[in-house]
């Protein structure tokens, strides 16, 4: 009873802020529902067990990836999208046809999926069992997300640096790259 | 305990605990007037109440009675919950936070001296602290000003980067507390070694630890010396420039409610949290474990403050090049060695067994 | 009380299909990208409710690396965004439709 209650709750906020995200206009908005659905998706995640994963969520994903996504809102500063005109055969076929393809795709999962029933916390995944996990069995998707963390954080400051900045540092040292001048070359 | 007994114990002990939270955050303004007053050589609040004590409570009723403008260029929405956001989750982490041991509490049982003990109960904190920073960011945003958006960016850049080598900072004492429970870390630090030295972590191997989490807290906390975003004379008073009354109230408030949980965090983890000698009657030694820890937590605050009126401020590159350059990698190497000594220890036991 | 794991199911897909029509129906660039971390939300969603039914932490680690990759993809993407920003001062999608300015 409890666990149904929790669910509805959790799921109803996700849902929520899930379609707030589609009917707001201004992207702001969007990214706090989206904020909202990532802590809902915590609570979730507790109801199944995943503690630690539910701590990482709020921790990196709602608290570190949209902050990057909200600050860059607020320095973009872009105001709200303009409206563009709808396609009447689209409603008109797509809104039929998203029905009939949701109430399909219910359908087979509740009824025909090889699902059982789960309590709450299910499956409890405590940082220490998630841990031996991590660094024995995944140890080599671990080591190459963190090369993989490491090319994002070099190509997000390389992109996101002004073109005159690199042609300045590039042009001090030898012109041993190029490429990075030329980029700073066309813009200026 | 039965299931209503629980509730209702758990009701108690939220609103005492929320109470003593509000009245220490209130406390902590008059502390840091009179530190910051003693240090600049004069005497700070003097006249409502003995030594000022009452000057919270004007304060407060200042606060309350001053004019809430709201500009007509805000965004309001955000602009009304910008500051509640940032209280909520400033004064949010104080449910995990254990002030004591064990007490019993009448016919009914017995409970921990604190709201809650989750078995994840640091990731607690650090998951409050990063949502802590859309308060800062979205007021910034709200105020639709020039100087509050750059104080609001800056803040929240600020916050988000001092944020990781906080974390990593503690990575150090879960590896030798092998737990994330903040019960269980400060439970590993009883007992005394060579005799007369108390087993906290600041002395059993996370000095360095302990000094990374301190620098990191004060960024985060936006404390002199880092607190550019909101320094008045570099731009004009930052994210809350245009707010007023009740809303730079709450704003202020969790401040001191963030640097209250980040000394109470500092004790726990570093200073061996309730660990002190205990003696007296019984009645006595069941509250001598609280006493230490609000012993503990006082001298942080009066560090914070002290800091703050010792040291000038940071410019914003020497800061966060201070955070990722300097800190990180300091923090990761503490991670590193204290791993390995650990590891060692296990390997082979006796290995540098007089640390 | 057990509940069954198809509701689980069902709120990840609605997630996942309400981030595939953010993606199809949105102008501005950012809120795109918000609907691809939607996306990625539901699936996390999903490996979670899979664990928990097989009783295995795989599912739990995977959402690790999920979450991994979709950090490393927003730095990246805020990042072009903020230099395509730079050069066409838009931030409609519609209307970053020449290769040279």
């Amino acid at each position: 009873m409890l666990h149904l209650i929790l669910f509805l709750f959790f799921g109803a906020v996700c849902v929520a802020g899930a379609v707030n995200l589609l009917v707001q206009s201004h992207p702001i908005n969007s990214a706090l529902s989206l904020i909202a659905v990532m802590a809902a998706l915590a609570g979730e995640y507790l109801l199944l067990g995943a503690e630690f994963v539910a701590a990482v969520q709020v921790i990196v994903y709602a608290g570190a990836i949209m902050v990057l996504f909200v600050i860059t809102i607020m320095l973009l500063n872009a105001g709200k999208e303009e409206r563009t005109k709808g396609s009447r055969v689209a409603i008109l076929l797509g809104v039929p046809g998203l029905l009939i393809g949701a109430v399909l795709v219910a359908w087979t999962l509740l009824f025909r999926s090889n699902t059982t029933m789960v309590a709450i916390g299910a499956e409890p995944g405590s940082p220490k069992a998630i841990a031996r996990l991590l660094f024995h069995d995944f140890l080599l998707p671990f080591e190459v997300t963190s090369v993989l963390i490491l090319i994002a954080i070099m190509g997000a400051v390389v992109l996101a640096s002004r073109p005159e900045a690199v042609a300045k540092t590039a042009g001090e040292r030898s012109e041993t790259t190029p490429e990075l001048v030329g980029a700073g070359r066309n813009r200026g | 305990m039965s299931i209503t007994a629980f509730i209702i114990i758990s009701l108690i002990k939220s609103v005492a605990v929320v109470f003593v939270l509000l009245t220490a955050v209130a406390y902590s303004v008059w502390l840091e007037r009179k530190v910051s007053a003693h240090i600049q050589n004069r005497w700070g609040p003097t006249r409502v109440g003995p030594f000022g004590l009452l000057q919270p409570l004007a304060d407060g009723v200042k606060f309350i009675f001053k004019e809430d403008l709201t500009q007509p260029y805000v965004y309001k929405p955000l602009y009304i919950a910008a500051p509640i956001i940032a209280v909520v989750f400033a004064i949010s982490s104080i449910a995990v936070i254990p002030f004591g041991t064990w007490v019993t509490v009448g016919p009914w049982g017995t409970t921990f001296m604190q709201i809650t003990d989750l078995n994840i109960g640091l990731l607690v904190v650090l998951g409050i602290t990063s949502m802590g920073v859309y308060g800062v960011a979205l007021a910034g945003w709200a105020s639709n000003s020039k100087y509050s958006l750059l104080g609001g960016l800056r803040a929240s850049a600020q916050m988000i980067s001092y944020e990781v080598s906080l974390g990593l900072s503690l990575v150090g004492v879960l590896i030798m507390s092998g737990s994330l429970s903040l019960r269980e870390i400060v439970d590993a630090q009883g007992g005394r070694f060579w005799g007369f030295i108390p087993r906290w972590n600041i002395f059993h191997g996370q000095t360095i630890a302990f000094f990374i989490y301190l620098i990191s807290a004060y960024a985060e906390t936006n404390r002199t010396p880092f607190d550019l975003p909101e320094a008045e004379s570099e731009l004009v008073a930052g994210y809350h420039t245009e707010y007023s009354a009740m809303k730079f109230a709450m704003f202020f408030m969790a401040e001191y409610a963030n640097m209250v949980t980040v000394a109470c965090l500092a004790t726990l983890l570093f200073l061996g949290g309730w660990h002190g000698p205990i003696f007296g009657p019984p009645i006595l030694q069941a509250l001598m474990p609280v006493f230490w820890f609000c012993l503990k937590v006082f001298f942080f605050m009066f560090l914070y403050v002290w800091v703050r009126w010792t040291l000038p401020r940071f410019r914003y590159d020497q800061l966060m090049a201070f955070g990722w350059k300097v800190l990180l990698p300091l923090a990761v190497a503490n991670i590193v060695v204290t791993a390995l000594i650990v590891a060692l220890r296990a390997q082979y036991p006796g290995f540098l067994s007089f640390l | 009380m057990n509940i069954p794991l198809s509701y689980y199911l069902l709120l990840s897909g609605f997630l996942f299909v309400c981030g595939v029509a953010g993606f199809l129906i949105k102008r501005n660039i950012i809120t795109i990208f918000m609907s691809i971390e939607l996306m990625l939300n539901g699936v996390n969603l999903s490996f979670v409710a899979f664990a928990a039914q097989w009783h295995s932490l795989s599912g739990q680690i995977f959402v690790f690396f999920v979450m991994v990759v979709a950090a490393a993809e927003a730095a990246v993407g805020l990042a072009i965004i903020i230099a395509v920003y730079r050069t066409r001062e838009t931030l409609n999608v519609d209307q970053v439709n020449l290769l040279k300015l």
